[in-house]
């Protein structure tokens, strides 16, 4: 009885958020978008004072896949609000590929511990090998993003070993050396474009050109965006489901106890290479592919979209969100993306905002906007 | 061979030296199925260092560890897991926000399935394996503590110091290994609580025949009761073995203990 009522606030829950999402998408004014940032901080305090929000957590706990269908119908309802509106689209596509770069990154530091300051060089690896191979082959797009990802892991997989021999600080240390070594290289690399960059043609599959736009009949024209949107949805759908698939699993049990003490993980027989190596190459290979779409629908790449910062921000994506916790990174992509987008006067203080907002968070919510739950396994076990 | 039983695990020469700390020195020990061995000595005499060698953590400097009459010295603590070595630590280490079951699954590594096709597609048959290990681990905990074994979905961070000791325990013994080490059980722990861990380790030996157990600890009163047999070491050197009679009323023991005027 209490938990259809759930579902009910849950499913209301989940109207006001996507209506709240488009209102925000669509307004244009500073004021307005500044109005709508405080009306939504009021509503999480109210809910969170009301208990409301436990009610709502309910309800994804006890009856998961009906609200996550609801959620994505509500993500569709958006994304067809905006189907004639090229910049909205951008951004909602935006979102949805570093989400699933930040859903990979959550597997390698949320659940393993992996510390990976380079995430924005193997989301660049991703790019650069959709543009180089978009050049030079006839190759089909999605074989291209195939391997997109698989460029990103493997040379994931080498920057794994120095990582392993080193614990703690040191293995992330490795890492920014990595990312400002990623950036260097492509600086001064004149094959790739150098510090000018690379041309990226878009997709096309089956002789349908995803850089055009959608016509039907006469009077219904679509953004070529939409086709991006759709391809960056499915990517972030099946990382979600693969990132929720991996913890509740023996899989993610490992990565648990690797992260949170290795000495106990060894002496049980837990291998705390081979679970460091497959999260971390799981994780990069997400990231590779988003970036190869990502380098495809903005059709031009640059060493300065990869730069350290950028690793940055997609770290804080996870930290905001909360570590190992999906839906917390869906929220977080959402804020870290689309708030310097809307709200310019900040666009050149972001990464000063970013780092102050990471502070406070680690300060005084350090498990994130959204805490992960304990692991259920399958959805609504109880034992 | 003592008494016709089968030996488990003996240290023969057993060293390891930190620098120029003489940890273990030359440290011979034996262990026979079933028996219950306590290990004891005053702070910084090597105990401890003794499990870490054993279950790989550290390297030995010199001698070597058998077990069931494999040479098991220098083996990785994985190694030295799979072949039937269980333990628990000093300061509990239980991870805290996991639930008593992911804790006790830990322990059960070796009969999980780890393949990731396994784990990511083939969900139907992951959970059917997640109830039977559910109902073994639930089984397990029921022999310690029944009201423990109706939580086991809670975060061991809502429990108090003797349940998480339990529950440590019980991940040891759920890959039914051979040879359970018990570092400090009762260290943190009231009088009480030290009383009714003596119960559960005295019911394990009861309930699960051949497992031979090493203790270290520092409350007399249950090495006493729980041991068959003693050793004693002294800035790394066994001092004294025998049962802890012979061993209490030795006059080096004393001298370890009490000091020398």
């Amino acid at each position: 009885m209490d938990t259809s009522k759930d579902m009910l606030i849950g499913l209301v829950a989940i109207v006001l958020g996507s209506i709240f999402t488009i209102t925000f998408i669509a307004i244009e004014s500073e004021t307005g978008i500044i109005g709508l940032i405080a009306l939504s901080g009021a509503a999480v305090v109210l809910a969170s004072r009301t208990g409301i929000s436990e009610r709502i957590s309910n309800a994804f706990s006890s009856n998961e896949s009906m609200m996550n269908s609801a959620v994505l119908v509500a993500v569709l309802v958006i994304i067809f609000w905006f189907r004639e509106d090229h910049f909205s689209l951008l951004m909602i596509a935006t979102v949805m590929l570093y989400l699933t770069a930040c859903l990979g990154l959550n597997i390698q530091l949320g659940y393993t511990g992996v510390v990976n300051f380079s995430g924005a060089a193997f989301f660049g690896i991703g790019c650069y090998t959709a543009a180089v191979l978009n050049q030079n082959t006839g190759l089909s797009p999605l074989i291209v993003l195939v391997i997109g990802g698989i460029m990103a892991a493997l040379i994931g997989s080498i920057l794994i070993l120095p990582m392993l021999r080193t614990r703690g600080h040191y293995a992330a240390v490795v890492t920014i050396a990595f990312a400002i070594l990623f950036k260097t290289f492509l600086e001064v690399n004149d094959t790739l474009g150098g510090a000018q960059g690379l041309k990226v043609p878009g997709m096309e599959i089956l002789g349908w050109d995803f850089n055009s736009n959608i016509e039907i009949g006469d009077e219904i024209e679509l953004s070529f965006y939409l086709n991006y949107v759709a391809i960056a949805l499915v990517l972030s759908v099946l990382a979600f489901i693969l990132m929720r698939r991996v913890e509740r699993s023996w899989i993610g049990l490992n990565l648990d106890a690797v992260r949170l003490d290795e000495t106990v993980a060894a002496c049980f027989g837990i291998s705390i290479k081979r679970w460091k190596v497959t999260a971390f190459t799981m994780g990069n290979f997400l990231i590779g592919m988003s970036g190869a779409v990502f380098a495809m629908m903005l059709g031009f790449i640059a060493p300065s979209n990869f730069a350290f910062s950028d690793s940055l921000m997609l770290l804080s994506i996870v930290l905001l969100g909360g570590m190992g916790s999906p839906w917390g990174t869906v929220v977080a992509a959402g804020l870290v993306i689309l708030l310097p987008e809307k709200l310019q006067v900040i666009q050149e203080y972001r990464f000063l905002l970013f780092a102050v907002v990471v502070i406070l968070i680690l300060v005084f919510k350090p498990q994130g906007l959204l805490p992960r739950g304990l692991r259920a396994y399958i959805p609504g076990w109880r034992g | 061979m003592t008494k016709g039983h089968d030996k488990v695990l003996a240290f023969r020469g057993l060293t390891k030296r930190f620098g120029g700390v003489v940890a273990l020195d030359h440290f011979d020990m034996e262990v026979d199925e079933g028996q219950i061995m306590g290990l004891i000595g005053p702070n910084g005499s090597g105990k401890t260092t003794s499990f870490n060698v054993l279950t790989g953590i550290y390297e030995a400097t010199g001698g070597t560890i058998e077990f069931l009459g494999q040479d098991i010295t220098n083996w990785t603590a994985q190694k030295v897991c799979e072949a039937g070595v269980a333990r628990t630590f000093q300061r509990s280490r239980l991870c805290v926000e996991l639930s008593i079951f992911d804790n006790i699954m830990i322990g059960n590594h070796q009969n999980l399935n780890h393949g990731l096709m396994y784990n990511i597609f083939q969900r139907k048959a992951l959970k059917r394996d997640l109830q039977e290990s559910f109902e073994q681990a639930k089984e397990l905990m029921a022999i310690f503590n029944p009201p423990l074994a109706g939580r086991m979905m809670e975060p061991v961070r809502n429990f108090g110091m003797i349940d998480r000791r339990r529950i440590e325990i019980c991940r040891a013994l759920i890959s039914h290994p051979r040879l359970l080490l018990l570092d400090e059980p009762s260290a943190g722990m009231t009088e009480d609580e030290t009383r009714q861990l003596m119960d559960d380790i005295l019911v394990v030996r009861d309930k699960i025949k051949g497992l031979s157990i090493i203790l270290v600890e520092h409350e007399m009163g249950m090495i006493e009761r729980v041991t068959d047999r003693c050793v004693v070491l002294n800035f790394g050197q066994k001092i004294c073995e025998g049962a802890y009679r012979e061993v209490a009323s030795d006059k080096l023991v004393q001298e370890a203990y009490l000091g020398v005027e």
